[in-house]
């Protein structure tokens, strides 16, 4: 979701002294031979069925080790049927996709399990990439998981995915100056514009640059004013009222004093930055800001405090946007009996309790945010676990890449939205963008 | 450069005079082009199937509706798709683009490059030095340069951006299509002043001596004599330049990747094809880059006449 600016290190072109002719030769004659051996022995237990399968699971990179050690775990518990080898995907969000996309259309039985960003599903299971779950596999999956995240495995009335990790957003405030924190919009707006009159650190931080988070700012808004982007079968744009008053109050937000002056640029963590370094009031953002505030700036942590995601229409609970990432079995993979059963391993109790401590990511089974034990650095789960208990489901469409990219471009730098004129614009680009006809910018 | 075109000229202009005369070929002049044909054969069969086929192939999906996550949709439309991308504001904000960054950056080019090849033609010492090091820049990998001028101007990261009063100059549209200009001018003056010095070593030193004998200034020396003898060189450059400036892609994806309307007519049919997966949108535009490259290219040669390569010098 956040683009990754830090490429691979340059290095100038030292290269070691060769060694003459004949002895290089005999290296790489070796080094062939050992690869040609170490291929033919992985094919080899892969077709034998005498030793465990290797199932090839694709996944963002995960640097926490989370992921790693319940790889750990589901080997040891398959008791010699399968191991699982990770495979890293690139760091952007696009860039998995991209990868994905490019192997699923060549139908590269290579891939066994892969972990989705919770708006490909719909895109994935009508391209016939992904293997619907039916039976004891569903049963398993359904069983306990957190209803909206659960959504956005469906597709059509089916499941193609394990929600495995989940996350929304919180509003993140500054209680030195904010005793009281708001909970609506308009609260909020005029409590940042008082401390902007009062001359004090008073920004509102939120996603403005012209990508996903932007889009994920204009779902919860919709969404939380009581209305939809597209209707559930993703043939039509829905949009409305609702939208008008969402693009209204995005408009006010960065035509007011409480817009950060580079609200045009920011991202998740050029937010989480701003307010680390004292000019901002309130900021949306999702809980990774809490721990990283903890460790970069322990002064202002003491009184960096949480609520619920500010509500649109007064006294209605803000539908907050989920995000997270799904399990999928590949349509092309040759194990998928094994798939199956790896991924619902990869996301059990025992493995989400780790991916919520060591990884930070919030929990799918629902039943996990009552045990205490999980949550000591984590002392906000219960307005998560509220949060994701209302949040809203980004549209479910196999084009929702261009829908969202429409959207974005549309609403990103705020200041240009003009509302009615706006959401008309959006109407037709996106009945374009269902009909195959839309390009994206 | 000039040299093979007008050798290449030459033989054309044999094989007109032969064809006039249409005197059957013998028993050896038929072997022979049969022989001439075999032997281009695997060459002919090798870019067929390089590029007739894709073009071809990218032809054809330009007239389907196919989204690849939607295999039960492709159907035929006709010149459906070609209608959605010539009515659609992006592809004319990405034109508009293109031609900035084209017409601006080869005209730069132009000038800066004749300037390095004038001061390479006249170096009398380390002349291969300077040579050389005017051609790192284009020795760089674009993406690697791409990512220098990126850090550069990064507010708190680059010393540009620091220079300019901590500037974020890639954040919106003008600025950043400047910086994508100037990445370009440094990256390719370098190769505009080579294919320049080829053709200044062209002008005779005697014909400057003489005009310099019968008063000419130095200024009417340069646009009297050396610019029409390097007129075929300056053609070939020039053409090479705006070729590659109107595909440009690498830099556009590093700098920006074609956010706040900086994307190239490149980067929009990438981000149709890869990013939205719709090949129908995505070839054609592909194959509306190809209509404008081709139009640029007849129109640069039809535009220079006589000094086009390939020309028949005697016509003239």
């Amino acid at each position: 979701m956040m683009s990754e600016k830090d490429g691979p290190a340059q290095r100038p072109g030292g290269r070691a002294r060769r060694r003459p002719g004949r002895g290089r030769r005999t290296w790489i004659g070796l080094a062939v031979a050992a690869l040609a051996s170490s291929g033919l022995a992985a094919c080899g237990t892969a077709s034998a069925g005498t030793g465990p399968v290797t199932l090839s699971f694709y996944l963002y990179p995960d640097n926490s080790g989370a992921t790693q050690s319940a790889i750990k775990n589901c080997d040891a518990q398959s008791h010699g049927k399968y191991t699982i080898s990770y495979q890293e995907l690139p760091n952007a969000s696009d860039g998995q996709r991209q990868q994905l996309v490019r192997r699923l259309a060549a139908r590269d039985s290579s891939i066994d399990i892969m972990g989705l960003d919770v708006t490909w599903e719909a895109e994935f299971a009508q391209a016939g990439w992904i293997q619907q779950w039916t039976g004891a596999n569903k049963a398993a999956a359904e069983n306990g998981t957190l209803q909206p995240a659960l959504q956005t495995a469906i597709w059509q009335g089916k499941l193609y995915a394990v929600p495995d990790n989940s996350n929304t957003q919180l509003l993140w405030y500054d209680s030195s100056l904010v005793p009281n924190p708001p909970t609506t919009w308009a609260q909020m707006i005029a409590d940042a514009e008082q401390l902007a009159k009062a001359g004090k650190p008073h920004y509102i931080e939120i996603q403005g640059a012209q990508y996903e988070g932007a889009t994920v700012w204009f779902n919860t808004m919709v969404a939380s004013a009581g209305g939809t982007i597209l209707n559930p079968d993703a043939t039509k744009v829905t949009l409305g009222a609702p939208a008008v008053k969402a693009l209204s109050i995005m408009k006010q937000l960065a035509s007011s004093s409480a817009a950060d002056p580079s609200l045009d640029v920011q991202m998740e963590n050029q937010n989480r930055l701003a307010m680390e370094a004292g000019t901002a009031a309130f900021q949306l953002n999702y809980p990774f800001v809490y721990p990283a505030m903890k460790l970069d700036n322990p002064a202002l942590f003491k009184h960096f405090k949480w609520a619920l995601y500010p509500e649109v229409i007064p006294g209605q609970p803000a539908k907050v946007t989920i995000g997270g990432v799904d399990l999928a079995v590949s349509a092309y993979s040759q194990h998928k009996a094994l798939a199956f059963q790896a991924a619902l391993c990869l996301r059990d109790r025992q493995n989400q309790i780790i991916g919520a401590n060591v990884g930070g990511v919030p929990p799918t089974i629902t039943s996990l945010y009552n045990d205490p034990v999980l949550f000591k650095n984590y002392p906000f789960h219960a307005d998560i676990l509220q949060a994701l208990e209302h949040a809203s489901v980004r549209p479910k469409s196999p084009v929702y890449q261009v829908v969202s990219i429409d959207i974005s471009h549309l609403i990103a730098p705020p200041q240009g939205i003009s509302p009615a004129a706006t959401e008309k614009s959006m109407i037709s680009q996106l009945n374009s963008a269902l009909q195959s006809k839309g390009l994206v910018p | 450069m000039s040299l093979s075109a007008q050798v290449a000229a030459g033989s054309e202009a044999t094989q007109e005079a032969s064809g006039k005369r249409k005197a059957p070929l013998s028993e050896g002049a038929r072997a022979e082009r049969r022989l001439g044909w075999m032997l281009c054969a695997p060459a002919v069969i090798v870019m067929i199937a390089v590029t007739a086929y894709p073009v071809g192939y990218a032809i054809y999906l330009s007239l389907q509706r196919d989204n690849l996550e939607l295999p039960n949709a492709v159907k035929f439309i006709g010149l459906s798709n070609y209608a959605a991308v010539l009515s659609s504001p992006f592809w004319w904000q990405a034109l508009k683009v293109t031609v900035i960054i084209t017409v601006f950056s080869v005209a730069i080019t132009l000038v800066l490059g004749m300037l390095l090849a004038m001061l390479m033609h006249r170096t009398l010492f380390g002349r291969n030095t300077v040579r050389t090091a005017a051609l790192i820049p284009y020795g760089i990998v674009t993406v690697a340069a791409a990512y220098g001028w990126q850090y550069a101007w990064t507010p708190n990261e680059g010393y540009l951006s620091a220079a300019f009063g901590n500037s974020a100059p890639l954040t919106s549209e003008v600025p950043a299509i400047a910086v994508i200009i100037l990445a370009e001018i440094w990256k390719t003056t370098p190769f505009m002043a080579l294919l320049l010095l080829a053709g200044l070593s062209l002008v005779p030193e005697d014909l400057q001596k003489a005009a310099k004998v019968d008063g000419a200034t130095a200024w009417q020396r340069f646009t009297r004599i050396t610019l029409p003898l390097m007129k075929p060189a300056i053609l070939v450059a020039l053409l090479f330049r705006t070729l590659d400036s109107f595909r440009i892609f690498d830099n556009i994806y590093i700098l920006t990747a074609g956010a706040n309307g900086t994307g190239s007519v490149s980067v929009l049919g990438y981000d149709n094809l890869f990013n939205a997966l719709n090949l129908g949108i995505g070839s054609t535009i592909s194959i509306l880059i190809f209509i404008c490259v081709a139009i640029i290219a007849f129109a640069f040669i039809k535009g220079f006449g006589t000094a086009a390569p390939g020309t028949d010098i005697g016509k003239r």
